[in-house]
């Protein structure tokens, strides 16, 4: 039990995003808008790892992992900075070769989204979902696709009839186990999961959370885990960055960054969950999220943070190593932990 | 001691398939309870979707007639409210607070209009400076100000932002009752904190009574007096929020209660590797 605690033992990376910088820029009527949406993010995720990404909505989380999928379109625009994936020796760099990463994407990356009612075509059978989305990217005959869609509902505990079901007929947690299935069926080395659980209801989420854990030990690939909800982190993730206004603000191992939070907005994040047996007040974050297209100068957490000096107002905190993780905060590590 | 709200033995029934092969789907089975009008509290509906609690918040809030059973609001008939005249007096009472803070305001429409209308039609208003100060007081009380809401839009508004709004909204009838359907659901676990707290000081401020109606056990905890645990259209707990939820010993509120992940990562991720093997 314990060793899940502790980061994989293999070092290797199989993503690395290096100063990356995605805004969207707008030009309407002669006015130039520019939201900086990811703003100087680098981080790496290891082999064999779910690397949990918490943040706000409109914190630009899910531009992040849209621009690290290669997904994203106008107004959306990489600025600065690079996306490399190491698929097992094969390197990607996905903005400087659009071709291979077409190639790779469903084979080597892919994504479990959030809404399955509106993966799934309400109109024809799930079966067909698979086909859609796998079947050009495997180049085997149609019946060998078929009994290896079979083979792998069946490994992940679903009963290949459901198949030939229409998606109203199937439970919301059913669902979202097919959107897992259609995303692990060409065993990919990296699965992008947007919010997976968010939409689900509270006795399956366990369930749910259970199945993307276990087929990632199985297939040993690495999960980028997008969500809001820290208890989520809590119980899956390895790693945890939290993402404030764009930026990444803490990364570290999940154990450290819930004992020891370095910044002020994980603390607050970890002491504002409530907890069954204990109702003592909780206070809530003064504020409200910034604007992307007018951040706060300085610390982008300044005007909302109980530890702000004059120092934060005017000068960005730079991500730096600390301990076991990386914070970016002038008076990190001076937070009590909840 | 008089009752603020009051339901005996309230049933629901709905019709189910088509004209010639139908079937009765009970939504609600036989619920009871009753809220003292001298003392403010919160009362919380749990349970998952399908269990009959948005059915119940939609009969409290007259929108829905019961198929057999009495909801009587201050000694009166809920479902005999017919004239216009007693719909709006009970509507200034009773007020609703919905789910999704993006859906309940018109995209199109400024902020303020829903504000104004509402300070107008169960006020009886008419002139601009009292319809503002109705308004801004009710804005105080939500830890906001017309100054800042005054000519926006919905989009330009966070989501916590605008479900303090709708809270505003609905107190500006100084209502008795406030009934919030999930209202914590769409918006963001750090800016939760802040819609519940408010709740809280709502009910030790103004003294105004709230039914929350949830899914999420852990801020049931955290801001009930009084718990009632629904599933399949039937009570199936009820008592004071403490104990039922530290507690509970019916078979569903135990599934319910272990269905919450604890904010602990060594704990948390004991339950997810046990459900693996």
């Amino acid at each position: 039990m314990l060793n899940t605690l502790q980061a994989p033992t293999t070092t290797d990376s199989v993503l690395r995003v290096e100063g990356l910088k995605a805004y969207y820029q707008m030009n309407y009527f002669g006015v130039r808008r520019e939201v900086r949406a990811v703003d100087d993010v680098s981080l790496t995720i290891n082999r064999n790892e779910i690397y949990g990404i918490a943040g706000e909505s409109s914190s630009g989380k899910s531009s992040l992992i849209k621009t690290i999928a290669g997904a994203i379109t106008p107004p959306l625009r990489v600025v600065e900075g690079s996306v490399k994936f190491d698929f097992g020796g094969r390197a990607l760099d996905v903005y400087a070769d659009p071709q291979a990463m077409k190639a790779a994407r469903w084979q080597n990356l892919s994504y479990i989204m959030q809404g399955s009612m509106n993966v799934l075509n309400p109109v024809r059978r799930v079966k067909h979902a698979f086909h859609d989305f796998a079947f050009k990217h495997m180049g085997i005959s149609q019946s060998a696709f078929r009994s290896r869609v079979e083979q792998h509902l069946h490994r992940i505990g679903l009963d290949p009839r459901v198949l030939e079901s229409f998606p109203h007929q199937l439970s919301g947690g059913m669902r979202q186990r097919l959107t897992i299935a259609l995303a692990t069926v060409c065993e990919p080395d990296f699965i992008i999961a947007d919010e997976p659980t968010t939409a689900l209801d509270v006795l399956v989420q366990q369930d749910v959370l259970a199945l993307i854990k276990d087929i990632q030990q199985r297939m040993g690939a690495s999960i980028i885990f997008v969500t809001h909800d820290m208890t989520v982190h809590a119980a899956i993730a390895d790693r945890i960055g939290i993402v404030y206004a764009g930026r990444l603000v803490e990364e570290g191992p999940t154990l450290d960054v819930f004992r020891r939070p370095q910044h002020p907005y994980t603390a607050h994040l970890i002491s504002s969950l409530p907890r069954i047996g204990d109702n003592k007040k909780r206070s809530a974050l003064p504020g409200k999220p910034p604007n992307l297209a007018d951040p706060p100068s300085g610390c982008r957490f300044h005007p909302r943070c109980p530890l702000a000096v004059d120092k934060c107002r005017s000068e960005n905190p730079p991500l730096v190593v600390r301990q076991t993780g990386r914070v970016a905060c002038w008076r990190a590590g001076e937070v009590q932990a909840a | 001691m008089s009752a603020l709200l009051e339901l005996q033995n309230v049933n629901k029934d709905y019709r189910i398939g088509g004209f010639f092969d139908s079937a009765t789907l009970r939504a609600v089975k036989n619920v009871s309870f009753t809220l003292d009008s001298s003392k403010p509290e919160i009362f919380t509906i749990v349970g998952e979707s399908g269990s009959g609690k948005t059915t119940t918040a939609r009969m409290i809030l007259g929108n829905e007639a019961p198929t057999s059973g009495t909801l009587r609001f201050m000694g009166q008939d809920i479902a005999a409210i017919h004239s216009r005249a007693d719909r709006l007096k009970f509507m200034a009472r009773a007020q609703p607070i919905f789910q999704n803070p993006f859906e309940a305001f018109n995209p199109l429409t400024t902020i303020d209009y829903f504000l104004f209308s509402t300070a107008k039609r169960f006020l009886g208003l008419r002139d601009k400076a009292a319809v503002d100060a109705a308004t801004d007081k009710a804005l105080n009380h939500v830890g906001l100000s017309l100054a800042e809401v005054r000519g926006r839009y919905s989009h330009e508004l966070s989501g916590g932002q605008l479900q303090r709004i709708a809270v505003a909204r609905a107190l500006i009838p100084e209502p008795k009752l406030i009934v919030a359907d999930e209202p914590v659901s769409m918006v963001d676990a750090s800016l939760r904190m802040s819609i519940v707290n408010l709740f809280r000081d709502l009910r030790d401020r103004l003294g105004v009574s709230i039914i929350y109606i949830t899914h999420d056990l852990s801020t049931a905890y955290y801001i009930s007096d009084r718990v009632i645990i629904m599933h399949r259209g039937d009570v199936v707990e009820a008592g004071v929020a403490q104990e039922v939820l530290g507690n509970p010993q019916h078979p569903y509120s135990r599934a319910l209660s272990q269905a919450v992940l604890p904010p602990d990562p060594e704990a948390a991720r004991k339950i997810i590797m046990a459900k693996i093997q």
